[in-house]
């Protein structure tokens, strides 16, 4: 016996829970598909937002600070996984490892105050920071009502 | 036939009974919110209520399986089976008791945590083919929640992973004969407990669906029984964070021998669903910049730390 079947026998559970799952989720998706009505009303073909008629289409310019958060999440995610490669081996690697990875995760943290710094974890707006600068009373208390009517 | 790690009576039992509980959460949620908000919760359909899951399948499987016509078909309609689909396929590592289980798998840990990130893909791809405003916000504040707390849920189970230098779940839970892992990895613990409850995004961290905000969020365009997987993959979620709470951290079916394993597994992992409902009636959600600043910030370094203090331990422990 090879150790391409072998793989696959210990495999097998988990194929035949795949195939189930797979056959489950399908029998629901089926199943609702037909038993359910079908109905034909004026308004039923337009997006729901709150029952004010959509204007122009879903796919605008969305806020950078999401793309910021995917490209932190890469660059941590990545570095996690060298985490996970020391973690499990934690005894082999002795205190020689440990040193290592404590200079592999100061650099992390050393990125990481970077990025707060330079404002990359920071969700307000360029204007919301000015807002909050002028509002800032004393000792940094900054979630006072401007005395100009409360709009901000 | 007996039970055993693999064989068909152990697959065929694990998928029905987490199937049939994550339909039951949905009672047990609402009975549970009932008791918490000094009202009674659903008591009417049969004896406690108890019918009313039924209901509610029978409702859900006969409301119209709609596809916006302004949304795109494919992944619309590929959205909502993938979450159910990975949530149901990380429920295959778990060692639930000796002899049931789908598959001793080596790399346990880290299946549940891939499988965890693919979960993203599932509330990414619902909300910005349903081609509305609300899905869009509510899909983009999904994703870029799920991500950031993905990083540290998997450095906080690196502690437990380093005091059983395995992957492998099952020998964790076997490690823990004498000590369950709560004692010397508590704040690994706490890390988990939150950054399990954003990644399955219920409440106080459901900021992806906020009613008073935006609707539903990322499902606001669904109906029928894709918006029931969503919905059945959110209970799901959580017996699968309390699942994964017990086997990292509570030594899973370890227990005093009058009772069964499978009953100690049972048993804690109720109680941490009960907390999954407790923290619904109890907390109000955070702001958005709050959670993230929350977690990029105090989590991260947090848990970085409290691996780097583990691995001491360990190697100290090791010396002596």
């Amino acid at each position: 016996m090879n150790s391409a079947s072998q793989m696959l026998d210990a495999l097998r559970p988990f194929l035949v829970y795949f195939a189930l799952v797979i056959a489950i989720v399908v029998a629901m998706l089926a199943l609702s598909w037909l038993l359910g009505q079908r109905q034909s009303r004026p308004a039923k073909d337009y997006p729901y937002e709150s029952g004010i008629v959509s204007v122009g289409s879903a796919h605008f310019r969305i806020s950078v600070h999401f793309y910021i958060t995917a490209i932190l999440f890469i660059i941590f995610d990545l570095e996690v996984v060298f985490l996970f490669a020391w973690a499990v081996a934690v005894r082999e690697n002795g205190w020689a490892g440990f040193i290592e990875i404590s200079i592999f995760i100061g650099i992390l943290t050393v990125a990481l105050l970077y990025l707060w710094r330079i404002g990359a974890l920071d969700w307000r707006t360029q204007t919301q920071r000015r807002q909050l600068h002028s509002l800032q009373g004393p000792g940094g208390v900054t979630n006072i009502a401007p005395e100009t009517g409360g709009r901000s | 036939m007996k039970f055993e790690v693999g064989s068909a009576l152990s697959i065929a039992a694990i998928l029905f009974t987490v199937i049939v509980v994550a339909a039951m959460l949905i009672w047990v949620e609402r009975r549970l919110l009932g008791l918490w908000q000094e009202r009674l919760g659903p008591n009417r359909v049969g004896p406690f209520g108890l019918l009313q899951v039924v209901a509610d399948m029978i409702k859900i499987f006969t409301k119209e399986d709609w596809v916006p016509p302004f949304a795109d078909r494919f992944s619309f309609l590929l959205a909502p089976p993938i979450i159910m689909v990975v949530i149901l396929l990380s429920f295959s590592v778990i060692p639930f008791a000796p002899g049931v289980g789908v598959i001793d798998s080596d790399i346990g840990v880290l299946f549940v945590l891939a499988m965890a990130s693919l979960g993203a893909y599932s509330v990414m791809l619902g909300g910005l083919s349903s081609n509305n405003k609300y899905a869009l916000l509510g899909s983009l504040r999904a994703a870029a929640q799920m991500v950031s707390y993905e990083v540290f849920m998997g450095i906080s189970l690196l502690g437990v992973v380093a005091l059983a230098g395995t992957f492998n779940l099952r020998e964790i839970v076997l490690s823990q004969a004498d000590g369950w892992y709560i004692l010397p990895q508590c704040v690994g613990f706490l890390i988990f407990v939150i950054a399990g409850v954003a990644e399955s995004h219920r409440l106080p961290f459901d900021i992806p669906e906020a009613e008073q905000e935006i609707v539903a969020g990322y499902h606001t365009e669904y109906s029928g029984m894709k918006f029931g997987m969503f919905f059945v993959g959110e209970y799901l979620g959580v017996v699968l964070v309390s699942s994964l709470i017990v086997v990292l951290f509570f030594g899973g079916w370890l227990g005093p021998a009058f009772l069964p394993p499978i009953v100690w597994f049972v048993l804690k992992a109720s109680v941490f669903v009960a907390f999954f409902v407790l923290l619904r009636a109890a907390i109000p959600r955070p702001r958005y910049d709050q959670l993230m600043n929350y977690g990029w910030l105090f989590l991260l370094p947090l848990s970085l730390l409290n691996l780097l203090l583990t691995g001491a331990f360990v190697l100290w422990q090791e010396g002596m």
